[in-house]
């Protein structure tokens, strides 16, 4: 990935910062009911590690860096994959119980 | 080919954060996961265009690699969707361990890969490697301790007196290995020390915490996972890598802190201070448990204007969900006010108790939280507790020497009548005793939830035909 739009240095800094304050402002105004879809969420979200590992499978060289890689990709996958079913999962709850908002009688 | 692979980095950084935007409102989030699942999927089969841009190096090992980097997809993939397809909600949190956990290794195996094959790279990289390596192998040994805890796996908390130092030494290890690799790589030996002593040191700090506490470290291992995921994106220099994983580290770290604020804890006494030592003077719980039938509760509830519910994981480990909503309506019916009390660590991770009761079908409004309900417990007929324990329990307000003390509670002994549906009289989860149960205005119904709920709804219906 070096080339023209590497990011290094101070720029890297930046975006780390940027990065930070887009995650908290996110979470911030979150209601308690969807923090544990949304920590589900972020689980699944944190699962593009695995084309990191990809990348760096791709690029080995030697059998300890495969074996190395295969298991980074292994469980990249299993983290993206995961992740994804069980949030999913989660927030159809939420999307079934839509209907029965209609107004009841308060009695 | 460089420009097709920047362009799908872009929109799966976009994605995943409008995903994560909208996952934070109820009405879009559904559509929030799906857009992060399209990005996920974008990115994942672009990486694959780096096979055009290895070195020449690696040329040579480029089928091989592309084989095993299928096989690994397809094997990691399948394996965890499965496993998510069939885990009950109730069994989530662990899973989101699991999963968090695997995502913690596979960043802990990009630096171990990193600083095998390009150990020669400025010091700062490097810098940055090592603590993106310790992070994801910390977060890795604490997610699997977290998810052995909550499967039931490892019952008891373990807490040797040595463990402080041992942790201290372990730790320390770590820390003169890292220092040592500048110097020293490449060293495979020093590497395997490096890594071992960071999975040591991730379990043995989980390892003596209660199971109470497990929602706030998983929370904290998400995070910590996020963070090492952006460090390695840093390393690899991959934008995507980068935004994505600060952004969780940072979502995740006020996620974290949010759950220890709703247990009045810090995160330093969470993680090390042992939980359990600190309630030695605890003050003896005295006074009698009293029993009641279900039939008997059901006729004061019956009768009863306003009525709160306290659901705890109980209620959710005997699938009584549905059950209980049920009787909630009955009781609406014979015109009763009903609402669901909620606090906000019940459950197993914070918001736990919302999921589940919307998959039984309760409505939103009738579910209440923490600081809208308290004020209502005094004017309150009866409060039906299923399955609850720690976070109605009055010693939090009252006991200084409990180990739950300030955290807030649900006043739920204010209520004119308190019943406890509970299956024995054993402890918490926290194993701690709770005076609620032996105060004048409560009588326990034991059994199993699911049961004695049908008994109630039983009961009513009775009552109602004889009128």
């Amino acid at each position: 990935m070096d080339g023209e739009t590497a990011i290094t240095g101070f720029l890297a800094v930046y975006l780390f910062l940027l990065a930070a304050f887009t995650g908290y402002e996110v979470i911030a105004r979150v209601p308690a009911i969807l923090h544990t879809p949304l920590m589900s969420g972020s689980n699944f979200i944190h699962g593009i590690v695995v084309v990191g590992a990809l990348y760096a499978l791709l690029h080995a060289t030697t059998v300890p860096e495969q074996a190395i890689g295969f298991l980074g990709v292994l469980f990249g996958a299993a983290n993206a994959a995961g992740g994804y079913v069980v949030t999913v999962r989660m927030l159809r709850m939420f999307h079934s119980a839509k209907p029965t908002k209609s107004p009841r009688n308060p009695s | 080919m460089e420009l097709l692979l920047q362009s799908c980095d872009l929109v799966t950084a976009f994605l995943l954060i409008y995903g994560l935007r909208r996952m934070s409102s109820p009405a879009t989030a559904s559509s929030g996961i799906v857009l992060a699942g399209i990005g996920m999927l974008v990115v994942t089969l672009a990486s694959f265009l780096y096979a055009f841009g290895v070195s020449g190096e690696a040329r040579p090992h480029l089928p091989v690699n592309l084989l095993l980097a299928g096989i690994a997809l397809l094997l990691g993939t399948a394996w965890a969707w499965r496993g998510g397809e069939r885990v009950p909600l109730t069994a989530m949190p662990q899973m989101v361990a699991l999963y968090n956990g695997m995502g913690g290794a596979a960043a802990g195996a990009i630096a171990a890969l990193e600083l095998l094959a390009h150990p020669d790279v400025s010091n700062v990289r490097l810098g940055i490697a090592i603590v993106g390596g310790f992070i994801g192998s910390f977060s890795f040994s604490g997610s699997l301790i977290a998810w052995a805890k909550l499967e039931g796996k490892l019952p008891k908390p373990w807490r040797p007196r040595f463990l402080q130092i041992g942790n201290g030494l372990v730790l320390l290890t770590a820390v003169a290995a890292a220092t040592a690799m500048p110097a020293l790589l490449p060293n495979a030996n020093l590497l395997a020390l490096f890594f071992v002593s960071s999975l040591a040191f991730g379990a043995l700090i989980t390892l003596p915490i209660g199971g109470a506490d497990m929602p706030v470290v998983i929370s904290l291992c998400n995070a910590c996972t996020g963070m090492a995921v952006g460090f390695e994106g840093f390393v690899l220099n991959h934008p995507a890598l980068m935004i994505a994983g600060t952004v969780v580290g940072a979502a995740g770290s006020l996620l974290t802190l949010l759950m220890a604020r709703a247990m009045n804890r810090s995160l330093g006494n969470i993680l090390f201070s042992n939980f359990g030592e600190t309630g030695r003077e605890e003050t003896q719980v005295t006074g009698q448990l009293k029993p009641i039938s279900a039939e008997d509760a059901a006729t004061t509830m019956c009768y009863a204007r306003k009525v709160i519910f306290v659901p705890g994981y109980g209620l959710a480990a005997a699938h009584a969900q549905q059950k209980l909503y049920e009787l909630a309506k009955r009781l609406q019916e014979e015109g009763a006010e009903v609402k669901f009390a909620i606090h906000p660590v019940a459950g197993r991770m914070p918001g736990h108790m919302d999921v589940l009761l919307a998959e039984a079908g309760v409505p939103y409004e009738m579910i209440v939280g923490l600081d809208e309900i308290n004020g209502e417990f005094p004017t309150t007929d009866v409060a039906l507790v299923v399955g609850a324990n720690d976070i109605v329990n009055p010693a939090a307000r009252t006991d200084k020497g409990s180990p739950i003390y300030g955290m807030p509670i649900l006043d739920v002994d204010k209520a004119q009548q308190v019943y406890v549906i509970k299956r024995g009289q054993g402890k918490g989860y926290a194993g701690i005793e709770n005076a609620l149960f032996t105060a004048d205005n409560c009588r326990m119904v034991y059994g199993d939830a699911q049961e004695v709920l049908g008994q109630m709804l039983q009961s009513i219906k009775e009552l109602v035909s004889q009128r």
